[in-house]
């Protein structure tokens, strides 16, 4: 299928073409990395119906049959994390048209941003292990670069830990992907997945796990390994913290992760089990960290952590309609959290100031960003009509239906805590006395209100997805992990 | 067997001065220690003792040849590794202009 190697090539060449022309022509970086979303997010809705009519699409990179060639293979997963990563980053790349006046050299924003979503995009499509591990560093280095963007002391210091802490990942997955090597010969995902199947269960496949769970884990800042997440998600600019928190760590860690230990060397019931406790932690310790803190992006970044605990926790359950509410999860997750971040960054623009103690009333003055943020707000703690309540109720149904009646209080709880948060978010930044210094402030710049509302809109109808007609949407991408091994069978039958 | 518990060492040794180093430039150090003791290990994946370089040509039939694959792999991430190693140094050289030290432990701005 052809489609497939434009999701590469049309972000590095924007990227290229922006770095070559930004600086001479006005507005070119930015006309260019907006088109270039949009056209991406046309491709991945195109995608979804490819999908639902031939399950499995792959496409051979110079006409070499895998697996001696490379090839790009997209199923229901994938094409569900294609849709939501494109499309935070279209809202993205349109609020930082206007947001990204107060740095300079837009160009190199715009330049990196979009070499970023190569990179995302490149993950999700590659179907061969060391290929990931490419794609994987293309993303990372360019987001240490975003990370140090506006290059304050506390950006340089964030962008630092980051680096350390991802490229210490990169190499723990790099020697998993060469130990994987070293004992079945191949790199392509569906022939090691058929080789593992032919050989007995030794110990190397267990060691590479745990080297892939804690190189995954870093990216995808599960408890023990969070400690960079809240520094480098608050210090980067607004647009380019909503790509890292709403996408980044899904596709870099929980997608990998996913397609690694479901498709290729087989879920266990012990790492099942790995996953949920380390699911659980997270979810518990990021909202107790996320409750106390008073800096609002800092706040977002501990949310996610909580957030990521409750998508970790569905896969860890591992029956179909946890899987389902996980991937439910983690894609309205990518919603009201970019637009949760977006929100941050709206208020910053408007007031300068980041910290709760230091807001108050803004409603009245920020209608719009006033507005977005409840919907996000509500929607991630969980009241009913909206997105996050309805992922959120099949993931504890589903921990019910397996017997884990300790988890699912537990994820009650926590989301109780959320709802918490949340509404000292709310209460302390837009409601009560406005500020005699903010009487003058200005609502944020029309780019940035239509990315917030059209998120918002996204996080109201994002419950709808359940609906019989939408379904396929979601059940193609659960289906994919809970046929498991079935992927090298699905991959083969494709590429011929 | 030996060559691999050398290799092993030299990525303990750029494990322990990522972790307990206080100068940055030292952690990068540690950093480009790492990968390179990952792709040694990559190449002695592939190595084979008195192998030969695996070139095909028609009139002799190549026996006992090198996994010419690792190499490539590595050379990929050799490249990765230097634009990981230059994106840390330009951070490392930031630092110093806005904090004047490379001390990690005097680098705490970010707090919780």
């Amino acid at each position: 299928m052809t489609i497939l190697p434009f999701f590469i090539i049309i972000p590095l060449a924007g990227a290229f073409l922006s770095a070559l022309l930004g600086r001479r022509v006005k507005l070119f970086s930015d006309a260019t990395a907006v088109l270039s979303c949009g056209a991406l997010t046309l491709f991945s809705l195109n995608v979804v119906k490819l999908i639902g009519a031939h399950k499995f699409l792959a496409y051979n990179m110079g006409g070499w049959m895998p697996p001696l060639g490379l090839s790009l293979a997209l199923d229901g997963l994938s094409s569900l994390i294609l849709v939501a990563v494109n499309l935070v980053s279209l809202m993205a790349a349109v609020y930082a048209v206007s947001y990204m006046r107060i740095y300079t050299e837009k160009w190199k924003f715009f330049s990196l941003f979009l070499l970023m979503l190569a990179g995302m995009n490149g993950v999700v499509l590659s179907s061969d292990m060391f290929n990931l591990y490419v794609f994987l560093e293309v993303a990372s280095i360019s987001g240490y670069a975003l990370v140090a963007f506006g290059t304050e002391p506390e950006d340089l210091e964030a962008a630092f830990k980051y680096a350390v802490m991802g490229s210490l990942a990169s190499v723990f997955i790099l020697l998993g992907i060469a130990l994987l090597y070293g004992y079945t010969s191949t790199l392509n995902m569906a022939d090691i997945s058929v080789v593992l199947s032919s050989k007995p269960r030794g110990t190397l496949v267990g060691f590479v796990s745990v080297l892939f769970l804690a190189g995954f884990g870093l990216k995808a800042a599960l408890v023990p390994f969070h400690a960079w997440l809240p520094d480098a998600h608050s210090s980067a600019p607004s647009p380019v913290s909503a790509v890292l928190s709403g996408v980044f760590i899904k596709t870099l860690g929980i997608y990998a992760m996913m397609r690694v230990f479901f498709n290729v060397l087989g879920i266990s019931d012990k790492v099942l089990l790995i996953l949920m406790v380390l699911g659980v932690l997270s979810m518990v310790a990021g909202a107790l960290l996320a409750i106390i803190k008073n800096d609002i992006k800092r706040m977002f970044a501990y949310s996610s952590i909580s957030q990521v605990g409750y998508i970790i926790f569905a896969l860890g359950i591992g029956t179909p309609l946890a899987l389902l509410g996980g991937l439910f999860h983690l894609f309205n997750h990518a919603m009201f959290k970019s637009l949760l971040f977006l929100d941050a960054g709206a208020i910053e623009y408007s007031t300068g100031k980041r910290s709760l103690e230091k807001l108050g009333g803004l409603s009245s003055k920020l209608k719009v960003t006033g507005f977005t943020s409840l919907i996000g707000s509500m929607s991630i703690s969980g009241i009913p009509p909206l997105a996050g309540f309805w992922s959120k109720l099949i993931i504890i149904i589903a921990a019910l239906q397996s017997g884990y009646f300790g988890f699912a209080s537990i994820a009650v709880i926590v989301s109780i805590i959320t709802l918490a948060y949340y509404t000292k978010f709310q209460t302390f930044a837009f409601y009560g006395k406005l500020d005699e210094a903010y009487s003058y402030i200005k609502e944020a710049a029309l780019s940035m209100k239509v990315s917030m509302l059209a998120l918002s809109l996204i996080c109201i109808a994002g419950g709808l997805l359940l609906l019989p007609s939408m379904r396929p949407f979601l059940q193609s991408a659960a289906d994919v992990l809970s046929n498991g091994s079935g992927y090298a069978g699905a991959f083969l039958g494709a590429v011929k | 067997m030996s060559l691999y518990f050398l290799c092993f060492i030299l990525f303990c040794v750029g494990l322990y001065a990522v972790l307990r180093k206080r100068n940055i430039i030292k952690i990068i150090i540690g950093i480009g220690i790492i990968e390179y003791a990952v792709n040694l290990f990559i190449i002695l994946l592939g190595y084979r003792l008195q192998g030969r370089a695996p070139i095909l040509s028609g009139d002799q039939e190549v026996l006992n040849m090198v996994d010419p694959l690792p190499q490539a792999m590595v050379l990929t991430t050799i490249v990765v590794g230097l634009a990981v190693v230059v994106i840390l140094t330009g951070l490392a050289i930031r630092i110093y202009e806005k904090y004047g030290t490379f001390d990690i432990t005097k680098i705490r701005r970010l707090r919780g």
